[in-house]
């Protein structure tokens, strides 16, 4: 039965081994991807399979290596770029937003760069501030790139290799208390194309919309819920950058009722985006306020406590969802 | 430009039909103009234009029948340049927040943005509305946008509501409560049957009434002979159009004696009562077609018997024959239901809110009376008082009963 099985971690070696194997233009390259097996382990053993000029190890040069990938993708290459966490990410954003996201405008549209970066995202390993935020949100503000957040094993499994076909650079976030989730082996149509927002489970009373790290802790708070009698849909939004909006839009107008559960600081937050998006296209389908579950003002903390406390729990979705409701908190 | 839609004359008014259309395209209209007649559920009824200006555009035939809040005709505004200057004052704003009611002076002045209008899920009976809102400048209850539009889909006056049941005492979808509110098919059906639908309005306001509204009832039994001794003086040498009836001595008495007694007369809403200066003394008057209109004597209190006595029997003929006006139509401060020519000695009504208070009278009676240790016959009615007790107490409801008893006694001093 074990056989059976796949994690997260494994879905996306082994995407990334498929992509290689299938494309000569694919390589990966970043900070230990190779020697060490990635900071995550997800390259583990794909140098021994694909040798060192195909699993590239980088100095510690954001910049420089994303750049670098950049140079090769507009070369004819299909990088995969791997970066340790989205707070380093932030050395690269000039590469990021100012070369990949705008080559193809500033060059009348001769030059192309279709990068895949890949990084660790989220909190929940006592990382503390420096490696534990979710900034999804600053890169979904861009336009140029898209922005992916695989949330299930199928979809680390099947949406790299969607984002390879990319013409333009991606981004993909794996929320790190993913990696050691694991489902049975999927099959490519649990993955339908990246650019769609999915309803992971239906309902009619309340839409609690999410992605990425969230929508497990989503979808144990709709199971309390409907405890208490009440159905709940829950939206993974898988793509976070273009917005699958349609599927919000038609969730929320059967539910009358949204939450978006998001671990991005609230204020200038993805959540924030959503509900201005549902205030301005449902407003007459809404029968409460939209309204937003997301992480505390502040750096995210190291003690245990601490983090759990700053992020979203299961029992604060419930309750918040519960005073949407005008139900008593239990 | 402003945009005119098919009034609400009433929460069970969900269709009307343009009867005949008093204007063509390019006249002139004052304020106050009937423009069309308009044939609902309650027979006809005249629509008055609010604004002066012209008709730019009719956009409904004669004959044709459509749901409330459907535009059917286009005013060019007189003073367009108002309008232009007052942009921010929206339809959203004058509906939502009565707040800032006092500096918008003239709400039906102002701009209507077309696009909003022409979305008939907005307001569909904002002319009648706008007026109330500014002469009673009464707060609103809260509702959730999707409940705002299935009300006025389904016709149905959400401002009559106090409370709901979502956060905070708002009106949500739950408290709309027609059946089947999931299939959008099976609710256009429930409109498109106007007596189901009256019925269902009829249900959805005292269910409403009786669920929120703790009432109490009083009753007294009042000697009429004084009055009718006085008014058989009065009418003796009178033509029979002329005569005052006994009823109009009633109602006159029960609008004067509301004047001392303000917790009977006015609004409650978002858990506080509101009284009004004036008595609009709603005349629940039941229609041959079946159903009942409610239809407001506006300031009864300061009407003499005559005056009051004109207006009853023009109201009530205009409401069986059709040509009520839309301002007759607006809510009433406290409402009357005279069952008296149905042959009940009594009737103990359900409040209609947000009003506090209805009267029921009864049919008027020949019965043996103690006076002065004689038996003696006399005619008598019963008033009854339903009264709501967040806002009055027994104690004083008899004390206005009995403040009418007296009044009746010497209604000379009525006329």
């Amino acid at each position: 039965m074990k056989s059976q099985s796949l994690t997260y971690r494994e879905a996306l070696k082994t995407a990334i081994s498929e992509a290689m194997r299938n494309d000569e233009r694919v390589f990966l390259m970043g900070e230990d991807v190779g020697n060490y097996g990635g900071c995550y382990a997800v390259s583990k053993g794909l140098l021994d399979e694909f040798g060192a000029e195909r699993i590239i190890d980088t100095p510690l040069s954001e910049s420089g290596f994303v750049g670098a990938g950049i140079g090769a993708a507009i070369g004819g290459m299909r990088p995969i770029v791997e970066v340790m966490t989205v707070n380093f990410s932030l050395l690269a954003l000039d590469q990021i937003v100012n070369n990949a996201a705008t080559l193809r405008h500033m060059s009348g549209n001769q030059i192309g760069v279709p990068l895949v970066i890949r990084m660790a995202t989220g909190a929940g390993k006592q990382l503390a501030a420096q490696h534990s935020h979710s900034l999804e949100n600053w890169y979904a503000h861009v336009p140029g790139i898209k922005v992916l957040a695989p949330a299930t094993v199928a979809d680390a499994r099947f949406m790299l290799s969607m984002a390879l076909k990319d013409p333009d650079p991606i981004i993909i976030f794996e929320h790190v208390m993913l990696y050691n989730e694991s489902a049975a082996i999927p099959q490519p149509e649990k993955c339908p194309d990246m650019h769609q927002a999915l309803v992971r489970k239906d309902g009619t009373d309340i839409s609690l919309i999410t992605y990425g790290g969230s929508l497990s802790k989503t979808l144990q708070a709709a199971s309390e819920l409907e405890k208490q009698g009440i159905s709940v849909e829950v939206v993974d939004l898988r793509c976070l950058r273009p917005l699958d909006t349609l599927t919000l839009y038609k969730s929320v107008e059967k539910t009358h009722r949204v939450l978006v559960v998001d671990e991005g600081w609230r204020t200038g937050s993805l959540a924030g985006e959503i509900c201005a998006l549902i205030a301005e296209n449902c407003f007459w389908s809404l029968d409460a306020p939209p309204s937003r579950v997301c992480s505390k003002e502040v750096p995210i903390p190291y003690p245990q406590h601490l983090e759990r406390a700053a992020t979203p729990q299961v029992a604060e979705v419930v309750e918040a969802a519960l005073k949407l409701l005008n139900r008593n908190v239990t | 430009m402003k945009t005119l839609t098919m009034p609400s004359f009433g929460a069970d008014m969900a269709m009307g039909t343009i009867v005949k259309w008093n204007v063509k395209q390019g006249d002139l209209v004052s304020k106050g103009d009937i423009i069309a007649s308009i044939e609902t559920m309650k027979g006809l009824i005249d629509m008055e234009v609010f604004d002066d200006g012209s008709i730019s555009t009719l956009l409904v035939s004669e004959g044709d029948e459509v749901e409330v809040g459907v535009p059917i005709a286009e005013l060019q505004l007189k003073n367009e340049n108002y309008s232009n200057n007052k942009p921010e004052l929206k339809l959203e704003n004058v509906s939502l927040d009565s707040g800032e009611l006092d500096t918008s002076i003239d709400v039906n002045k102002t701009p209507v943005d077309d696009q909003i209008l022409a979305d008939k899920r907005i307001l569909v009976t904002k002319d009648s509305q706008d007026q109330n809102v500014n002469r009673q400048n009464t707060q609103q209850p809260k509702i959730s946008p999707a409940a705002r539009s299935r009300a006025e889909r389904l016709g149905i006056d959400w401002r009559l509501l106090s409370k709901g049941s979502g956060p905070d005492g708002a009106i949500v979808l739950d408290d709309i409560n027609i059946p089947d509110e999931k299939s959008a098919e099976q609710v256009s059906d429930t409109v498109k049957d106007p007596s189901n639908m009256m019925r269902q309005a009829i249900s959805a306001t005292v269910s409403r009434s009786k669920r929120e509204i703790p009432h109490y009832y009083l009753q007294l039994d009042i000697v009429l002979n004084n009055t009718i001794n006085w008014l058989s003086d009065h009418n003796a040498n009178l033509p029979p159009s002329k005569r005052i009836l006994s009823n109009a001595v009633i109602y006159s008495a029960i609008a004067r004696a509301l004047t001392s007694f303000p917790a009977f007369n006015g609004f409650y809403r978002d858990g506080h009562f509101q009284p009004s200066e004036s008595v609009h003394l709603g005349n629940a008057i039941n229609l041959r077609q079946g159903g009942l209109m409610v239809a407001a004597i506006h300031d009864a209190q300061r009407l003499g018997l005559i005056e009051l006595m004109e207006k009853i029997t023009d109201q009530v003929s205009r409401a069986r024959k059709g040509g009520l006006r839309m301002s007759e139509m607006q809510d009433a401060t406290v409402t009357l239901s005279n069952m008296g020519d149905r042959g009940t000695d009594s009737i103990q009504s359900i409040i209609f809110p947000p009003q506090v208070a209805i009267f029921g009278i009864g049919r008027q009676r020949e019965v043996p009376w103690v006076i002065d240790n004689t038996v003696n016959i006399a005619t008598i009615v019963s008033v009854s008082l339903a009264a709501d007790h967040r806002v009055s107490d027994g104690h004083s409801g008899a004390r206005l009963l009995n403040k009418i008893n007296k009044l009746l006694q010497t209604p000379e001093v009525l006329m």
